[in-house]
């Protein structure tokens, strides 16, 4: 009995030790994915941020009024003026399509009536 | 294990025999295991105290060697705990107050040289000439065969030039990244944002820093690495701003000014919308400052908020609202104007002559200096001084700016009778166009006092009352009359009702007195008048409208078009639609029968 223990204990030292040495391995293999992870957010930040200054720099006011002076009769452009303001009321609803007539109707005419 | 017998029958037989006491050999016995037992127990104890001391040996090393190996190496970032709040070096990104960037960073490169790692340093210097038209080659050479083992070439470099002398070849030749400051929008906001430079530098990265403008006022805020990637939201709007710029650009070449400002401002929360000095600069490639002459007349001079000039009658609203106040006049009382007005050895006229008498509301709307000056006699010295300091006259504005707290309004150093006369219509006393915003925002706006941020504020911010709610009205209302049927008509904005008075102020010269021809001109107004929004000064130094027989300088000449023309540029831009002004009620009285 003493033996059979023994060996069990042994045997179990022996599974915590491959346990151990691959989760040691795992936990170093993630953490150099999260370097590289870490790495490629940053990277990507970067490139992120140099986009958005590009946008910026292509949307400034000045290059933007230089294209809209260029293209101002092509687009039939308009400066904006005050009265091009209007009211939400002043927008009428779009009319609203004639559905197919599908159930017969009953049409009287006074056509022909005060003869 | 055997015990040894506490009786043993032997020796008790032998003690009977020899008439001993046999207890005794039975004590003996029992001292004996006693001893025994005791000196068992210490050697565990001894025992288990070593066994301790090795464990606490062992664990206080491994603290005193887990520390020393702390201590010892550089730090690093903890890799597998998950990040809370993020931590970013680099300085923070400047936006607009609706979001979009007016300055951010972009990473380029630096250019530096280690002669004893290279190979031909004479080929080296040449091409890098040759790639950089404004190196020397000759002095290129001698610094890289002297005895210098590190030299930098250039602070920034673009990917082109990087590329270029990457095929230069040399092992010598080495690139550290640089972190540069970037305003996409070139020459908008040029004053507001300033521009940044390099502080300490090292090879592998260098400071930003903040030179000038708001970049430089909130440069701590700027440079906090606990606000993440969050921006500085100013109150500023882009295409506001780009839309003034433009206007008042063209307005100075109209009006052949040598310079002009605009300042543009929310008249509740005193958040600077729009805020406009020319000429100005480009602040990517930040000028020099001057090193002679008027240093007023270099661009980088920010003319709406450095600019300290008598801005003249744009005053005069201010002591008329203070004498309805005090209840001094009311609107309608008659005010004596017949001129000059002499004062000891002074003399105050007026532009034209406008008769013996003009009611308050007219003294505004004609600008009469004469009647200006009467009122605020009626008060005296110390009322008028009170109310310039509440609403914010004789004090550096707190705007965020480095160099407003330079800005302090020019004051006499003795406020006699005769300066509460000129200062009562804006001579005497200078104070920049931002100065003046702020008092109008703060006496236009119902009467509450306003501070100048250029930050965005997320809600209104109400401080003191200066004047009551109904004095701001009738204020307002002097105001549109003077844009209605006064000196500023041609501020009259269909669908806006602008408010407003002009002021032209002849510019002292540097010798004393003031000279003739030069003056400067401030159209100060708000809109819409029934409901103030905003308010926008517009100055321009030293206009000159030609179109006429004479040259004519008056600010309803020069500053108001000026303005009128950025109103309606700017307010639909704002979002703000024309509308219909109230009209005064007729004297028509609803009764019931």
């Amino acid at each position: 009995m003493k033996g059979f223990f023994f060996v069990l204990t042994a045997l179990c030292v022996m599974g915590l030790a491959v346990w151990a040495y691959q989760q040691n391995y795992a936990t170093q293999a993630s953490l150099r994915d999260v370097n590289t992870l870490r790495d490629d957010i940053s990277a990507l930040r970067e490139k992120a941020n140099v986009l958005r200054a590009e946008w910026a720099y292509l949307n400034r006011p000045e290059r933007l009024a230089d294209l809209a002076d260029l293209n101002f009769d092509r687009l039939g452009l308009l400066p904006l003026r005050p009265d091009h303001f209007q009211r939400i009321e002043h927008v009428s609803y779009p009319v609203e399509p004639l559905e197919p007539v599908t159930v017969p109707i009953e049409v009287m005419s006074r056509l022909g009536a005060d003869q | 294990m055997t015990r040894t017998p506490l009786r043993p029958l032997a020796r008790i037989l032998a003690a009977r025999q020899s008439g001993q006491d046999p207890d005794q050999i039975e004590r003996e016995n029992l001292a004996i295991r006693h001893e025994a037992d005791r000196d068992g127990a210490r050697d565990r104890a001894e025992g288990r105290l070593l066994v301790m001391g090795v464990l606490f040996f062992c664990a206080f090393s491994l603290v005193a060697l887990r520390m020393g190996g702390l201590a010892a190496s550089d730090p690093s970032e903890p890799r597998a705990a998950a990040s809370g709040a993020q931590i970013v070096a680099a300085r923070a990104d400047i936006t607009d107050r609706n979001g979009r960037i007016l300055a951010t960073n972009l990473t380029t490169h630096s250019l530096y040289a280690q002669p004893p790692l290279m190979v031909d340093r004479e080929r080296a210097a040449r091409e890098l000439a040759k790639i950089f038209p404004d190196l020397d080659e000759d002095r290129l050479v001698r610094q890289f065969t002297g005895a210098r083992k590190f030299i930098w070439i250039k602070r920034r470099i673009s990917p082109e030039q990087q590329q270029a002398v990457f095929d230069i070849g040399d092992p010598g030749l080495l690139f550290g990244p640089r972190e540069m400051r970037l305003y996409p929008n070139g020459k908008l906001a040029a004053h507001v944002l300033g521009g940044a430079g390099f502080g300490r530098e090292g090879v592998s990265s260098a400071e930003v820093i903040g030179v000038a403008g708001i970049e430089k006022a909130m440069d701590a805020t700027l440079r906090d690495p606990g606000r993440g990637d969050q921006p500085l939201a100013l109150s500023l709007d882009l295409t506001v701003q780009a839309a003034v710029e433009r206007v008042l650009e063209g307005g100075m070449r109209l009006m052949n000014a040598k310079g002009a400002s605009a300042v543009l401002m929310d008249a509740h929360t005193g958040e600077i919308i729009s805020l406009a000095s020319l000429p100005d600069f480009d602040p990517n490639n930040r000028p020099r400052p001057l090193t002679e002459g008027d240093p007023g007349d270099s661009p980088l001079f920010n003319r709406a908020v450095q600019g300290v000039y008598e801005l003249g009658s744009v005053f005069k609203i201010f002591t008329a609202a203070q004498a309805i106040e005090e209840k001094v006049v009311s609107r309608s009382t008659m005010i004596d104007t017949k001129g000059p007005l002499r004062w000891g050895r002074h003399k105050i006229r007026d532009f034209r002559n406008y008769g013996k008498a003009l009611s308050l509301e007219d003294v505004i709307v004609k600008s009469s200096n004469i009647g200006t000056a009467r009122v605020a006699l009626m008060m005296g010295t110390e009322k008028q001084q009170d109310f310039y300091a509440a609403l914010g006259l004789l004090d550096a504005t707190p705007v965020e700016l480095i160099e407003a707290g330079g800005a302090k309004p020019l004051l006499t150093k003795n406020w006699s009778d005769i300066t509460t006369m000129t200062a009562s219509y804006g001579h005497g006393i200078s104070v920049s166009p931002l100065h003046v915003a702020t008092a109008y925002a703060s006496l236009l706006n119902g009467g509450q006092q306003v501070t100048p941020t250029l930050l965005k504020r997320s809600e209104t911010q109400l401080g003191p009352r200066i004047v009551s709610e109904d004095t701001s009205r009738q204020a307002r209302e002097m105001l549109r009359a003077v844009v209605a049927r006064g000196t500023a008509s041609f501020g009259d904005v269909q669908g806006y009702a602008v408010g407003g008075k002009t002021g032209t102020a002849d510019k002292p010269k540097a010798t004393g007195g003031y000279y003739d021809e030069k003056v400067i001109a401030t159209f100060a107004s708000v809109f819409p008048a029934h409901d103030p929004k905003y308010i926008l000064v517009v100055t321009l130094d030293e206009p000159v409208e030609t179109s006429g027989k004479e040259p004519r300088r008056t600010a309803g000449w020069t500053a108001v078009p000026v303005a009128a023309e950025v109103i309606r540029r700017a307010a639909p831009l704002l979002g703000l639609a024309p509308g219909v002004e109230p009209q005064p009620a007729y004297g028509v009285t609803l009764t019931s029968n």
